[in-house]
């Protein structure tokens, strides 16, 4: 063993340690009391001091597990590692575990089954579905039919069966977000660009009728910004025109503003993910070693 | 100097900027807040509904986005739950249904214990479909929401009993981590029927993508934990400081994650600095050897 790894060893040993101390303090332990509508809920630890609330075993343990997993998936940062490919593995099959049955529940037994068989449903899964069919109910079988072949794909031989709902699905999802994107992001993002380049105030109205408000020079430089940095932009893209004289330069500005429009995406994206680290600090701090206590929920007993 | 920065390893950067944001959540910095026009123009839509107007809240995100999202989705219930309004809850996010439990709990079973399910507050809970969905619900909510998420029959429930479709809604407010949410639900709810207005809450990464729709199509933004932190600091004084009342600290989560944005960005705003100056001093260091 070399000297690094004995540093690695005598650190987590330490760490292990004080963890034991802290949950012998009684970190990480969570606690449940009954709500007045009977159901069980989580309770503080003044709660429990308060003999109202009782110790939970299995959100204690979870506790541990979110902070076990947190520490792995953390630890990428340092290198590549077992411990975080165990976290990756079980984050991805629990999600496409927990998608799968979620899927089924909310969408192929309410929402294909339950219109085709609503009796036969109500009586074993939703008891609070409607027994009576739909008018044209006889159409769901069209989704019946099609989910069917989509799953011959999984069959030995004729796999070809699978591509006409794939088509399908191809062609009412293209559809679909076409108009989506002609209506909000093509049309109404032109006519939110035809601004007044000169505003006029529109609250501090003057005092004579008919006469011709001030200009609202903030809102005049703000459509000016607008108008120009959409033209700019969209002349960069212009690239069947060559960029030389007038041309380039306007494309010049609209590099420009290209630029300051991903600058602003990004400290954005850093923005929400440094709230990410913010929220499991908080959690591993909090809940887990019981170092902080934001919420007041152990005021007085630790 | 220069040889350093420019072999720098990067788990150097990666363990400052966990202390820049670790210290403060352990010392619990905060710092004062000052809202802007668009978490105003959130505030105000809201502000400006009466008592009993329906408002459609659909809480499209999940735990991975939690950290950035929870805060303006308690204040949103906060919020309307103070107004009296009546809120149907929803989500297009296969683990939007916990986030929706949890708002619940920790606002309305709470602090409104008056408030009565089925009478002011409902969950449809979460339907798969995607933009399809929402393109279903604004003509017909009861072909996918036969039942609410706890399974009752939908024309069981007082407060679903004469509504057709979304469009009988008096706001759409939506908690957006990505596809689907905020940007969908301007595509197939805000844009083709303006008489219906929405207002949204998105993470950092889209807040950027949503901008163009301001004002005409979305008439009010939060964008990431600062525009959360906004706008809870608007609703903590309208229903707390003017009261004269404390506000309770599960009420101040967005302004509490204020403290380490402001310390990280300190951080990564020396870290371009130095990076600049090195890309420099690199380039005169080529210059002089060439």
């Amino acid at each position: 063993m070399n000297d690094r790894r004995k540093l690695w060893a005598a650190g987590w040993l330490v760490f292990a340690i004080w963890l034991l101390y802290r949950a012998t303090l009684g970190a990480g332990t969570t606690y449940v009391m009954q709500s007045p509508a009977g159901n069980w809920v989580e309770a503080a630890p003044i709660d429990y001091a308060a003999g109202v609330a009782q110790f939970s075993l299995i959100r204690t343990l979870g506790v541990w597990i979110a902070a076990f997993f947190t520490l792995c998936i953390l630890s990428t940062m340092y290198r590549d590692n077992p411990f975080y490919r165990f976290a990756e593995a079980v984050i991805v099959g629990v999600s496409a575990a927990y998608a799968m049955v979620v899927a089924f529940w909310s969408g192929l037994i309410p929402n294909l089954f339950g219109k085709l068989w609503p009796a036969w449903i109500q009586s074993w899964a939703m008891p609070g579905l409607s027994a009576g069919r739909e008018d044209y109910w006889w159409l769901y079988f069209a989704p019946l039919v099609l989910g069917a072949m989509l799953l011959w794909r999984l069959a030995p031989r004729g796999a070809w069966i699978a591509r006409w709902p794939l088509a399908f699905i191809v062609g009412t999802t293209a559809g679909v977000r076409l108009i989506g994107y002609v209506e909000a992001d093509f049309l109404s993002q032109i006519n939110a660009t035809i601004l007044p380049l000169v505003a006029r105030e529109t609250v501090n109205q003057p005092a004579a009728p008919g006469a011709t408000p001030p200009i609202d020079w903030g809102q005049s430089l703000q459509n000016c910004i607008i108008v120009f940095g959409v033209l700019s932009a969209l002349v960069y893209f212009l690239f069947s025109v060559e960029h030389k004289g007038l041309v380039g330069k306007v494309a010049r500005v609209g590099t420009w503003v290209l630029m300051i429009s991903f600058g602003a995406a990004f400290g954005y994206t850093v923005m929400g993910r440094i709230a990410l680290l913010a929220i499991r600090f908080e959690f591993l701090f909090d809940e887990w070693l019981w170092l902080i206590d934001p919420l007041g929920r152990r005021t007085g007993i630790f | 100097m220069y040889e350093i920065l420019k072999n720098l390893d990067r788990r150097w950067i990666f363990l400052a900027m966990g202390l820049a944001v670790a210290i403060p959540v352990l010392f619990q910095l905060q710092f004062p807040e000052t809202s802007s026009a668009l978490s105003e123009a959130c505030f105000n839509e809201i502000e400006n509904l009466q008592p009993g107007d329906r408002v459609l809240l659909a809480f499209d995100f999940d735990p991975a986005s939690k950290g950035e999202l929870e805060p303006m989705a308690t204040s949103f219930v906060r919020q309307c739950s103070k107004k009296k309004l009546k809120l149907y809850f929803m989500t297009l996010w296969p683990v939007g249904p916990q986030m929706i439990d949890e708002a619940i709990d920790r606002v309305i079973r709470t602090d409104f214990p008056e408030m009565i399910y089925g009478d002011d507050y409902v969950n449809l809970g979460y339907k798969p479909g995607y933009e399809g969905v929402i393109k279903v619900i604004i003509s017909d909510l009861k072909t996918l929401y036969s039942t609410d998420a706890r399974g009752t029959n939908i024309d069981q429930i007082p407060m679903c009993r004469g509504i057709d479709n979304i469009r009988d809604m008096n706001l759409i407010i939506n908690v957006s981590a990505g596809y689907p949410g905020a940007k969908e639900w301007i595509q197939y709810a805000a844009t083709p029927y303006k008489e219906l207005p929405m207002i949204a809450g998105c993470t950092g990464v889209q807040a950027a993508l949503l901008y163009p729709y301001v004002p005409a199509q979305l008439p009010g933004l939060l964008g990431a934990i600062k525009g959360a932190a906004e706008y809870e600091q608007l609703v903590n004084d309208k229903y707390d400081v003017q009261a004269g009342l404390v506000t309770p600290p599960r009420y101040l989560e967005a302004k509490r994650r204020m403290g380490p944005q402001f310390v990280a960005h300190l951080l990564m705003v020396g870290l371009i600095i130095l990076g600049n100056i090195t890309y420099f001093l690199q380039r005169s260091h080529e210059r002089r050897h060439s």
